[in-house]
Protein backbone atom coordinates (compact mmCIF):
# COMPACT_ATOMS: atom_id res chain seq x y z
CA UNK A 1 0.00 0.00 0.00
CA UNK A 2 2.40 2.36 0.93
CA UNK A 3 4.53 1.51 -2.66
CA UNK A 4 1.77 2.63 -4.51
CA UNK A 5 1.69 6.34 -4.67
CA UNK A 6 5.97 6.47 -5.21
CA UNK A 7 5.08 3.78 -8.30
CA UNK A 8 2.91 6.21 -9.80
CA UNK A 9 4.72 9.61 -8.58
CA UNK A 10 7.47 7.51 -10.86
CA UNK A 11 5.24 6.55 -13.41
CA UNK A 12 3.76 10.31 -13.65
CA UNK A 13 6.99 11.52 -13.52
CA UNK A 14 8.09 9.54 -16.24
CA UNK A 15 5.43 10.88 -18.52
CA UNK A 16 6.35 14.20 -18.03
CA UNK A 17 9.70 13.78 -18.86
CA UNK A 18 8.81 12.07 -21.98
CA UNK A 19 7.06 15.49 -22.88
CA UNK A 20 9.34 17.82 -22.24
CA UNK A 21 11.67 15.99 -23.97
CA UNK A 22 9.35 15.71 -27.48
CA UNK A 23 8.71 19.24 -27.02
CA UNK A 24 12.50 20.12 -26.83
CA UNK A 25 12.81 17.71 -30.34
CA UNK A 26 9.39 19.73 -31.90
CA UNK A 27 11.34 22.98 -31.19
CA UNK A 28 14.78 22.26 -31.88
CA UNK A 29 13.49 20.65 -35.64
CA UNK A 30 12.56 24.40 -36.49
CA UNK A 31 15.55 25.82 -35.12
CA UNK A 32 18.61 27.47 -37.50
CA UNK A 33 20.98 25.24 -38.04
CA UNK A 34 19.65 22.10 -38.85
CA UNK A 35 21.97 19.56 -39.93
CA UNK A 36 21.16 18.07 -42.98
CA UNK A 37 24.18 15.92 -43.15
CA UNK A 38 23.57 14.23 -40.02
CA UNK A 39 20.12 13.37 -41.50
CA UNK A 40 21.33 11.93 -44.16
CA UNK A 41 23.78 10.35 -42.44
CA UNK A 42 21.77 9.02 -40.06
CA UNK A 43 18.87 7.38 -42.90
CA UNK A 44 21.49 6.16 -44.19
CA UNK A 45 22.98 4.15 -41.44
CA UNK A 46 19.45 3.25 -40.65
CA UNK A 47 18.40 1.66 -43.98
CA UNK A 48 21.57 -0.18 -45.11
CA UNK A 49 21.70 -1.68 -41.44
CA UNK A 50 18.66 -2.97 -41.55
CA UNK A 51 17.95 -3.52 -45.33
CA UNK A 52 18.60 -6.98 -45.67
CA UNK A 53 17.08 -7.79 -42.28
CA UNK A 54 14.00 -6.06 -43.32
CA UNK A 55 13.72 -8.17 -46.85
CA UNK A 56 14.43 -11.20 -45.40
CA UNK A 57 11.60 -11.19 -43.54
CA UNK A 58 9.14 -9.09 -45.62
CA UNK A 59 10.19 -12.23 -48.21
CA UNK A 60 9.71 -14.99 -46.10
CA UNK A 61 6.33 -13.41 -44.62
CA UNK A 62 4.95 -13.89 -48.23
CA UNK A 63 6.32 -16.72 -48.49
CA UNK A 64 4.88 -18.49 -45.58
CA UNK A 65 1.33 -16.97 -45.48
CA UNK A 66 0.92 -18.37 -49.36
CA UNK A 67 2.33 -21.53 -48.11
CA UNK A 68 0.00 -21.85 -45.21
CA UNK A 69 -2.49 -20.50 -46.35
CA UNK A 70 -3.03 -22.45 -50.05
CA UNK A 71 -4.40 -25.65 -48.62
CA UNK A 72 -6.54 -24.62 -46.81
CA UNK A 73 -8.19 -22.54 -49.23
CA UNK A 74 -8.01 -24.80 -51.84
CA UNK A 75 -10.01 -27.47 -49.84
CA UNK A 76 -12.82 -24.17 -50.75
CA UNK A 77 -12.07 -23.88 -54.41
CA UNK A 78 -10.93 -20.37 -53.73
CA UNK A 79 -6.88 -20.90 -54.08
CA UNK A 80 -7.15 -17.87 -56.70
CA UNK A 81 -7.81 -15.64 -53.20
CA UNK A 82 -4.55 -16.22 -52.39
CA UNK A 83 -2.54 -13.36 -53.59
CA UNK A 84 -4.92 -10.63 -52.63
CA UNK A 85 -5.44 -12.41 -49.52
CA UNK A 86 -1.76 -12.37 -49.03
CA UNK A 87 -1.27 -8.93 -50.07
CA UNK A 88 -4.18 -7.29 -47.82
CA UNK A 89 -3.17 -8.83 -44.65
CA UNK A 90 0.62 -8.27 -45.65
CA UNK A 91 0.07 -4.14 -46.77
CA UNK A 92 -2.75 -3.34 -44.01
CA UNK A 93 -1.45 -5.13 -40.87
CA UNK A 94 0.99 -7.63 -40.58
CA UNK A 95 3.68 -5.92 -42.61
CA UNK A 96 3.99 -2.94 -40.77
CA UNK A 97 3.30 -3.70 -37.50
CA UNK A 98 6.52 -7.16 -38.15
CA UNK A 99 9.14 -4.45 -39.41
CA UNK A 100 8.12 -2.40 -37.07
CA UNK A 101 8.67 -4.85 -34.32
CA UNK A 102 12.09 -5.79 -35.82
CA UNK A 103 13.55 -2.17 -36.46
CA UNK A 104 12.49 -1.13 -32.24
CA UNK A 105 14.93 -4.22 -31.68
CA UNK A 106 17.45 -3.12 -34.27
CA UNK A 107 16.98 0.81 -34.85
CA UNK A 108 15.64 1.53 -30.96
CA UNK A 109 18.26 -0.51 -29.15
CA UNK A 110 20.81 0.82 -31.42
CA UNK A 111 19.53 4.48 -30.79
CA UNK A 112 19.57 3.62 -27.18
CA UNK A 113 23.12 2.51 -26.74
CA UNK A 114 24.75 4.80 -28.94
CA UNK A 115 23.44 7.77 -26.89
CA UNK A 116 23.82 5.88 -23.74
CA UNK A 117 27.53 5.60 -24.04
CA UNK A 118 27.59 9.07 -25.52
CA UNK A 119 26.10 10.13 -22.03
CA UNK A 120 27.89 7.83 -20.12
CA UNK A 121 31.37 9.00 -21.66
CA UNK A 122 30.10 12.82 -21.13
CA UNK A 123 29.99 13.41 -24.80
CA UNK A 124 26.83 14.74 -24.80
CA UNK A 125 27.69 17.19 -21.43
CA UNK A 126 30.78 18.05 -23.46
CA UNK A 127 28.74 19.27 -26.56
CA UNK A 128 26.24 21.28 -24.42
CA UNK A 129 29.56 22.77 -22.50
CA UNK A 130 30.82 23.90 -25.79
CA UNK A 131 27.90 25.72 -26.52
CA UNK A 132 26.45 23.91 -29.10
CA UNK A 133 22.94 22.25 -29.19
CA UNK A 134 22.92 18.44 -28.89
CA UNK A 135 19.32 17.90 -28.71
CA UNK A 136 19.48 19.27 -32.31
CA UNK A 137 22.54 17.48 -33.58
CA UNK A 138 21.70 14.19 -32.34
CA UNK A 139 18.10 13.63 -31.46
CA UNK A 140 16.35 15.46 -34.31
CA UNK A 141 18.21 13.74 -36.86
CA UNK A 142 17.96 10.34 -35.52
CA UNK A 143 13.98 10.92 -34.92
CA UNK A 144 13.50 12.61 -38.42
CA UNK A 145 15.33 9.99 -40.10
CA UNK A 146 13.59 6.77 -38.75
CA UNK A 147 9.78 8.87 -39.62
CA UNK A 148 11.48 8.61 -43.17
CA UNK A 149 13.01 5.52 -42.91
CA UNK A 150 10.87 3.35 -41.52
CA UNK A 151 8.14 3.95 -44.17
CA UNK A 152 10.64 3.33 -46.88
CA UNK A 153 11.45 -0.21 -45.32
CA UNK A 154 8.01 -1.46 -44.84
CA UNK A 155 7.04 -0.42 -48.35
CA UNK A 156 10.13 -2.47 -49.31
CA UNK A 157 9.20 -5.53 -46.99
CA UNK A 158 5.50 -5.20 -48.90
CA UNK A 159 6.98 -5.94 -52.16
CA UNK A 160 9.34 -8.46 -50.87
CA UNK A 161 6.24 -10.29 -49.63
CA UNK A 162 4.42 -10.13 -52.48
CA UNK A 163 7.56 -11.33 -54.21
CA UNK A 164 7.84 -14.42 -52.10
CA UNK A 165 4.33 -15.13 -52.06
CA UNK A 166 4.29 -15.22 -55.76
CA UNK A 167 7.20 -17.05 -55.17
CA UNK A 168 5.34 -19.85 -53.24
CA UNK A 169 1.74 -20.54 -55.45
CA UNK A 170 5.03 -20.80 -58.27
CA UNK A 171 6.01 -24.14 -56.24
CA UNK A 172 3.18 -25.88 -56.44
CA UNK A 173 1.92 -24.97 -59.81
CA UNK A 174 3.11 -22.04 -62.64
CA UNK A 175 1.75 -18.72 -62.15
CA UNK A 176 2.23 -16.14 -64.21
CA UNK A 177 3.87 -13.05 -62.47
CA UNK A 178 1.56 -10.89 -64.57
CA UNK A 179 -1.79 -12.36 -63.58
CA UNK A 180 -0.20 -12.75 -59.86
CA UNK A 181 0.00 -9.39 -59.11
CA UNK A 182 -3.05 -7.89 -60.99
CA UNK A 183 -4.97 -10.31 -58.52
CA UNK A 184 -3.03 -9.59 -56.00
CA UNK A 185 -3.66 -5.74 -55.96
CA UNK A 186 -7.24 -5.76 -57.36
CA UNK A 187 -7.97 -6.50 -53.48
CA UNK A 188 -6.15 -3.62 -52.34
CA UNK A 189 -7.11 0.25 -53.02
CA UNK A 190 -6.29 3.68 -51.62
CA UNK A 191 -8.07 3.25 -48.71
CA UNK A 192 -5.71 0.41 -47.57
CA UNK A 193 -2.63 2.21 -48.34
CA UNK A 194 -2.81 5.63 -46.66
CA UNK A 195 -3.46 4.47 -43.16
CA UNK A 196 -0.81 1.63 -43.93
CA UNK A 197 1.59 3.90 -44.42
CA UNK A 198 0.48 6.44 -41.88
CA UNK A 199 0.91 4.82 -39.34
CA UNK A 200 4.45 3.56 -40.48
CA UNK A 201 5.42 7.12 -39.97
CA UNK A 202 4.49 7.02 -36.16
CA UNK A 203 6.02 3.49 -35.74
CA UNK A 204 9.09 5.28 -37.32
CA UNK A 205 8.41 8.80 -34.67
CA UNK A 206 8.15 5.66 -31.99
CA UNK A 207 11.08 3.86 -32.67
CA UNK A 208 13.35 6.60 -33.23
CA UNK A 209 11.79 9.12 -30.02
CA UNK A 210 12.16 5.98 -27.72
CA UNK A 211 15.68 5.15 -28.82
CA UNK A 212 16.56 8.84 -27.73
CA UNK A 213 14.89 9.28 -25.36
CA UNK A 214 16.20 6.47 -23.41
CA UNK A 215 20.06 6.62 -24.52
CA UNK A 216 20.00 10.68 -23.81
CA UNK A 217 18.59 10.47 -20.16
CA UNK A 218 20.65 7.06 -19.59
CA UNK A 219 22.44 7.08 -15.98
CA UNK A 220 25.50 7.06 -15.25
CA UNK A 221 27.55 4.35 -15.47
CA UNK A 222 28.51 1.46 -18.22
CA UNK A 223 26.15 -0.74 -17.24
CA UNK A 224 23.24 2.14 -17.84
CA UNK A 225 24.11 1.60 -21.45
CA UNK A 226 22.57 -2.00 -21.40
CA UNK A 227 19.68 -0.85 -19.46
CA UNK A 228 19.15 2.03 -21.72
CA UNK A 229 19.37 0.00 -25.27
CA UNK A 230 17.26 -2.96 -23.50
CA UNK A 231 14.75 -1.17 -22.60
CA UNK A 232 14.21 1.12 -25.41
CA UNK A 233 13.44 -1.98 -26.98
CA UNK A 234 10.68 -2.70 -24.56
CA UNK A 235 9.34 0.33 -24.63
CA UNK A 236 9.43 1.04 -28.39
CA UNK A 237 7.49 -2.72 -28.98
CA UNK A 238 4.86 -1.64 -26.93
CA UNK A 239 4.26 1.85 -28.16
CA UNK A 240 4.23 0.18 -31.46
CA UNK A 241 1.55 -2.18 -30.50
CA UNK A 242 -0.71 0.08 -28.93
CA UNK A 243 -0.18 2.98 -32.09
CA UNK A 244 -1.47 -0.30 -34.48
CA UNK A 245 -4.38 -0.94 -31.72
CA UNK A 246 -5.27 2.71 -32.35
CA UNK A 247 -4.54 3.35 -35.93
CA UNK A 248 -6.71 -0.09 -36.74
CA UNK A 249 -9.52 1.80 -34.55
CA UNK A 250 -9.32 5.06 -36.74
CA UNK A 251 -9.35 3.49 -39.87
CA UNK A 252 -12.24 1.18 -39.44
CA UNK A 253 -14.24 4.72 -37.88
CA UNK A 254 -13.03 6.46 -41.06
CA UNK A 255 -11.99 4.68 -43.88
CA UNK A 256 -14.37 1.56 -44.32
CA UNK A 257 -17.50 4.06 -43.42
CA UNK B 1 46.20 25.97 11.08
CA UNK B 2 43.14 25.83 9.19
CA UNK B 3 41.95 28.64 8.04
CA UNK B 4 38.23 29.01 8.95
CA UNK B 5 35.50 29.93 5.93
CA UNK B 6 35.00 33.20 6.79
CA UNK B 7 38.42 34.21 6.82
CA UNK B 8 39.19 32.77 3.22
CA UNK B 9 36.10 33.86 2.16
CA UNK B 10 37.27 37.61 3.19
CA UNK B 11 40.71 36.77 2.31
CA UNK B 12 39.91 36.22 -1.13
CA UNK B 13 37.55 39.07 -2.15
CA UNK B 14 40.04 41.63 -0.84
CA UNK B 15 42.27 42.94 -3.28
CA UNK B 16 41.99 44.86 -6.06
CA UNK B 17 41.96 42.07 -8.89
CA UNK B 18 38.76 41.55 -10.54
CA UNK B 19 37.24 37.94 -9.91
CA UNK B 20 35.18 36.72 -12.87
CA UNK B 21 34.01 33.47 -11.10
CA UNK B 22 32.81 34.29 -7.97
CA UNK B 23 31.28 31.16 -5.39
CA UNK B 24 29.73 31.80 -1.91
CA UNK B 25 28.20 29.17 -0.15
CA UNK B 26 27.62 26.70 -2.71
CA UNK B 27 25.92 23.24 -1.51
CA UNK B 28 24.85 20.15 -3.58
CA UNK B 29 24.12 17.02 -2.86
CA UNK B 30 22.50 13.82 -4.98
CA UNK B 31 19.94 12.44 -2.96
CA UNK B 32 21.41 12.02 0.51
CA UNK B 33 24.87 12.07 -0.81
CA UNK B 34 26.25 16.02 0.29
CA UNK B 35 29.09 16.04 -2.07
CA UNK B 36 29.68 20.01 -1.81
CA UNK B 37 28.92 21.54 1.51
CA UNK B 38 30.24 24.53 1.30
CA UNK B 39 32.03 26.17 -1.11
CA UNK B 40 33.61 29.33 -1.26
CA UNK B 41 36.04 30.43 -3.76
CA UNK B 42 36.52 33.26 -6.34
CA UNK B 43 38.80 33.32 -9.48
CA UNK B 44 40.57 36.33 -10.58
CA UNK B 45 41.35 38.06 -13.90
CA UNK B 46 44.61 36.09 -15.83
CA UNK B 47 45.14 34.13 -13.01
CA UNK B 48 45.84 29.52 -12.75
CA UNK B 49 44.28 28.57 -10.14
CA UNK B 50 45.36 24.82 -8.84
CA UNK B 51 42.62 22.92 -7.08
CA UNK B 52 43.66 19.72 -5.46
CA UNK B 53 41.58 17.37 -3.40
CA UNK B 54 41.56 13.66 -2.80
CA UNK B 55 39.39 11.83 -5.50
CA UNK B 56 35.83 11.55 -4.67
CA UNK B 57 35.94 15.19 -2.61
CA UNK B 58 33.79 16.85 -5.66
CA UNK B 59 36.41 18.79 -7.89
CA UNK B 60 34.87 17.58 -10.78
CA UNK B 61 31.44 18.31 -9.42
CA UNK B 62 32.60 22.02 -8.50
CA UNK B 63 33.32 22.69 -11.93
CA UNK B 64 30.54 21.44 -13.89
CA UNK B 65 28.39 23.53 -11.60
CA UNK B 66 30.17 26.53 -12.98
CA UNK B 67 28.79 25.84 -16.49
CA UNK B 68 25.40 25.21 -15.68
CA UNK B 69 25.88 21.00 -16.22
CA UNK B 70 24.73 20.57 -12.51
CA UNK B 71 22.74 23.01 -10.46
CA UNK B 72 23.82 23.51 -6.54
CA UNK B 73 20.79 23.50 -4.25
CA UNK B 74 22.02 26.58 -2.74
CA UNK B 75 24.31 29.34 -2.61
CA UNK B 76 24.99 31.74 -4.90
CA UNK B 77 27.74 30.93 -8.32
CA UNK B 78 28.73 33.89 -10.40
CA UNK B 79 30.59 34.01 -13.15
CA UNK B 80 30.98 37.33 -15.00
CA UNK B 81 28.97 38.98 -12.68
CA UNK B 82 26.18 36.90 -12.98
CA UNK B 83 24.08 33.93 -11.48
CA UNK B 84 24.49 31.07 -13.88
CA UNK B 85 21.71 29.18 -12.40
CA UNK B 86 19.36 32.21 -13.09
CA UNK B 87 20.48 32.24 -16.77
CA UNK B 88 17.85 32.35 -19.94
CA UNK B 89 19.16 29.67 -22.54
CA UNK B 90 20.43 32.12 -25.09
CA UNK B 91 22.51 33.96 -21.86
CA UNK B 92 24.05 30.61 -20.55
CA UNK B 93 24.96 29.57 -24.53
CA UNK B 94 27.18 32.63 -25.14
CA UNK B 95 28.76 31.98 -21.17
CA UNK B 96 29.48 28.88 -22.07
CA UNK B 97 31.42 29.84 -25.37
CA UNK B 98 33.60 31.86 -23.03
CA UNK B 99 34.37 29.40 -20.80
CA UNK B 100 36.26 25.74 -21.66
CA UNK B 101 35.76 23.03 -20.23
CA UNK B 102 37.98 20.17 -20.15
CA UNK B 103 36.84 17.12 -19.44
CA UNK B 104 38.21 14.58 -17.27
CA UNK B 105 37.22 11.97 -19.41
CA UNK B 106 38.31 13.66 -22.73
CA UNK B 107 34.94 13.45 -23.76
CA UNK B 108 36.12 13.44 -27.40
CA UNK B 109 33.13 12.67 -30.24
CA UNK B 110 33.91 8.71 -31.06
CA UNK B 111 32.07 9.05 -34.16
CA UNK B 112 33.81 12.02 -35.57
CA UNK B 113 37.70 11.62 -36.92
CA UNK B 114 39.79 13.98 -34.41
CA UNK B 115 39.88 16.85 -37.05
CA UNK B 116 35.89 16.48 -37.17
CA UNK B 117 35.87 16.72 -32.97
CA UNK B 118 37.79 20.15 -33.24
CA UNK B 119 35.75 21.38 -36.44
CA UNK B 120 32.45 20.51 -34.78
CA UNK B 121 32.58 23.91 -31.89
CA UNK B 122 34.08 26.14 -35.03
CA UNK B 123 30.87 25.88 -37.33
CA UNK B 124 28.07 24.89 -34.96
CA UNK B 125 29.04 27.61 -32.00
CA UNK B 126 30.90 29.89 -33.94
CA UNK B 127 29.81 29.37 -37.55
CA UNK B 128 33.11 29.32 -39.32
CA UNK B 129 31.88 28.87 -42.71
CA UNK B 130 36.02 29.13 -44.64
CA UNK B 131 37.24 26.02 -44.67
CA UNK B 132 40.66 27.11 -44.99
CA UNK B 133 40.65 29.11 -41.99
CA UNK B 134 39.15 26.18 -40.10
CA UNK B 135 41.43 23.83 -41.20
CA UNK B 136 44.29 26.37 -40.27
CA UNK B 137 43.09 26.81 -36.72
CA UNK B 138 42.61 22.97 -36.30
CA UNK B 139 46.34 22.59 -37.16
CA UNK B 140 47.73 25.43 -35.30
CA UNK B 141 45.54 23.95 -32.32
CA UNK B 142 46.66 19.99 -32.90
CA UNK B 143 50.44 20.88 -33.52
CA UNK B 144 50.35 22.90 -29.62
CA UNK B 145 49.30 19.78 -28.18
CA UNK B 146 52.14 17.55 -30.51
CA UNK B 147 48.98 15.73 -32.56
CA UNK B 148 49.13 17.39 -35.98
CA UNK B 149 49.97 13.77 -37.43
CA UNK B 150 46.73 12.57 -35.54
CA UNK B 151 44.68 14.81 -37.11
CA UNK B 152 42.70 11.55 -39.64
CA UNK B 153 42.84 9.26 -36.80
CA UNK B 154 39.35 8.01 -34.69
CA UNK B 155 39.35 8.81 -30.92
CA UNK B 156 39.33 4.85 -30.96
CA UNK B 157 43.00 4.68 -32.44
CA UNK B 158 44.40 6.86 -29.68
CA UNK B 159 46.24 6.41 -26.76
CA UNK B 160 44.14 7.90 -23.78
CA UNK B 161 46.88 10.73 -23.00
CA UNK B 162 46.47 11.17 -27.18
CA UNK B 163 42.85 11.81 -26.47
CA UNK B 164 43.11 13.86 -23.36
CA UNK B 165 45.12 16.04 -25.46
CA UNK B 166 42.72 16.08 -28.16
CA UNK B 167 40.18 17.15 -25.78
CA UNK B 168 42.47 20.43 -24.78
CA UNK B 169 43.21 21.51 -28.13
CA UNK B 170 39.40 20.66 -29.05
CA UNK B 171 38.46 23.03 -25.81
CA UNK B 172 41.42 25.55 -26.82
CA UNK B 173 40.38 26.07 -30.10
CA UNK B 174 37.40 28.65 -29.13
CA UNK B 175 40.09 30.61 -27.12
CA UNK B 176 38.32 30.65 -24.02
CA UNK B 177 38.59 33.68 -21.48
CA UNK B 178 38.09 31.12 -18.83
CA UNK B 179 39.45 27.26 -18.88
CA UNK B 180 38.20 24.68 -16.33
CA UNK B 181 40.67 22.14 -16.74
CA UNK B 182 40.09 18.87 -15.07
CA UNK B 183 43.12 16.92 -14.11
CA UNK B 184 44.74 18.41 -17.90
CA UNK B 185 47.85 15.81 -17.02
CA UNK B 186 46.52 13.11 -15.31
CA UNK B 187 47.94 9.84 -17.43
CA UNK B 188 50.53 11.53 -19.39
CA UNK B 189 53.91 10.70 -19.31
CA UNK B 190 56.24 13.36 -17.28
CA UNK B 191 57.56 14.76 -20.81
CA UNK B 192 53.81 15.79 -22.24
CA UNK B 193 52.94 16.66 -19.15
CA UNK B 194 55.57 19.36 -18.67
CA UNK B 195 54.45 20.12 -22.26
CA UNK B 196 50.67 20.37 -21.39
CA UNK B 197 51.43 22.52 -18.51
CA UNK B 198 53.58 25.06 -20.16
CA UNK B 199 50.64 25.01 -23.12
CA UNK B 200 48.57 26.27 -20.48
CA UNK B 201 51.19 28.90 -19.09
CA UNK B 202 51.00 30.03 -22.51
CA UNK B 203 47.53 30.34 -23.16
CA UNK B 204 47.49 32.56 -19.80
CA UNK B 205 50.23 34.67 -21.17
CA UNK B 206 48.58 35.14 -24.93
CA UNK B 207 45.50 35.20 -24.18
CA UNK B 208 44.91 36.31 -20.33
CA UNK B 209 42.85 33.51 -20.08
CA UNK B 210 41.89 32.71 -16.46
CA UNK B 211 42.00 29.37 -15.53
CA UNK B 212 40.96 26.24 -12.68
CA UNK B 213 43.50 23.55 -12.70
CA UNK B 214 41.71 20.83 -11.04
CA UNK B 215 45.21 17.94 -10.93
CA UNK B 216 46.83 15.40 -8.47
CA UNK B 217 50.36 16.15 -10.63
CA UNK B 218 52.28 18.37 -8.08
CA UNK B 219 54.84 19.09 -10.95
CA UNK B 220 51.89 20.50 -13.12
CA UNK B 221 50.64 22.28 -10.03
CA UNK B 222 54.41 23.54 -9.74
CA UNK B 223 54.49 24.94 -13.54
CA UNK B 224 51.28 26.34 -13.95
CA UNK B 225 49.96 27.44 -10.03
CA UNK B 226 49.80 31.43 -9.15
CA UNK B 227 47.66 30.15 -6.36
CA UNK B 228 46.28 27.11 -4.87
CA UNK B 229 43.36 25.76 -3.30
CA UNK B 230 42.85 22.75 -1.36
CA UNK B 231 39.47 20.79 -1.10
CA UNK B 232 38.16 18.34 1.06
CA UNK B 233 34.99 17.18 2.56
CA UNK B 234 33.05 19.61 0.08
CA UNK B 235 34.69 22.74 1.41
CA UNK B 236 38.27 24.34 0.50
CA UNK B 237 40.53 23.79 3.98
CA UNK B 238 43.49 25.66 2.69
CA UNK B 239 44.86 28.53 0.20
CA UNK B 240 48.17 29.44 -0.58
CA UNK B 241 51.01 29.22 -3.25
CA UNK B 242 52.89 26.45 -4.17
CA UNK B 243 55.86 26.92 -1.05
CA UNK B 244 53.15 28.39 0.95
CA UNK B 245 51.61 24.98 1.24
CA UNK B 246 54.29 22.76 1.00
CA UNK B 247 55.54 24.22 3.66
CA UNK B 248 52.40 24.27 5.40
CA UNK B 249 50.96 24.09 9.21
CA UNK B 250 48.70 21.47 8.19
CA UNK B 251 49.32 17.32 7.71
CA UNK B 252 47.02 16.47 4.91
CA UNK B 253 47.72 19.43 3.07
CA UNK B 254 51.35 18.87 3.12
CA UNK B 255 51.26 15.23 2.51
CA UNK B 256 49.95 16.03 -1.39
CA UNK B 257 53.21 17.43 -1.99
CA UNK B 258 55.01 14.17 -1.07
N1 LIG C 1 25.83 13.11 -11.58
C1 LIG C 1 26.08 12.53 -10.40
N2 LIG C 1 25.13 11.82 -9.77
C2 LIG C 1 25.36 11.25 -8.58
N3 LIG C 1 26.51 11.31 -7.93
C3 LIG C 1 27.51 12.01 -8.48
C4 LIG C 1 27.36 12.65 -9.74
N4 LIG C 1 28.52 13.25 -10.08
C5 LIG C 1 29.36 12.98 -9.05
N5 LIG C 1 28.76 12.25 -8.10
C6 LIG C 1 29.37 11.82 -6.83
O1 LIG C 1 29.97 12.95 -6.24
C7 LIG C 1 31.19 12.61 -5.62
C8 LIG C 1 32.30 13.54 -6.10
O2 LIG C 1 32.58 13.25 -7.44
P1 LIG C 1 33.64 14.05 -8.29
O3 LIG C 1 33.64 13.45 -9.64
O4 LIG C 1 33.39 15.50 -8.20
O5 LIG C 1 34.99 13.71 -7.54
P2 LIG C 1 36.43 14.31 -7.83
O6 LIG C 1 36.80 15.15 -6.66
O7 LIG C 1 36.46 14.95 -9.16
O8 LIG C 1 37.33 13.00 -7.81
P3 LIG C 1 38.49 12.55 -8.83
O9 LIG C 1 39.74 13.19 -8.36
O10 LIG C 1 38.54 11.06 -8.67
O11 LIG C 1 38.09 12.96 -10.18
C9 LIG C 1 31.44 11.16 -5.94
O12 LIG C 1 31.15 10.42 -4.80
C10 LIG C 1 30.47 10.82 -7.04
O13 LIG C 1 30.01 9.52 -6.89
MG1 LIG D 1 37.12 14.48 -10.99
Amino acid sequence: MTDSPTIWTKHFAAAGDQMIFMGAFFRNIFRSGFEWNELIRQSYIIGYKSFSLVGITGFILGFVLTLQSEPTLKAFGAESFVPSMVAISVIREIGPVIIALICAGKISSSIGAELGSMKVSEQIDAMEVSGANPVQYLVVTRILASIIMIPLLTLMADALAMLGGFAASNISNEVNIQLYFSKAFSALGFADLIPAVSKTIFFGFAIGFVGCYKGYNSDRGTESVGVAANSAVVSASLWIIVLDAIAVQLTSVFAYN
Amino acid sequence: MIQNRESLANKVSVGSKEAVVSIRNLKKSFGSKHVLSDINMDLFKGENLVVLGKSGTGKSVAIKCMVGLLTQESGSLKIFGKEVKDLSEEDLKSLRIKVGFLFQSAALYDSMSVEQNLEFPLTRVLKMTDKNEIRHRIEELLEGVGLLDAIDKMPSDLSGGMRKRVGLARTLIMKPEIMLYDEPTTGLDPITSREISELILEMQRKYHTSSVIITHDMACARITADRMLVMSNGEFMAEGNYEQLENGPNELVRSFFK
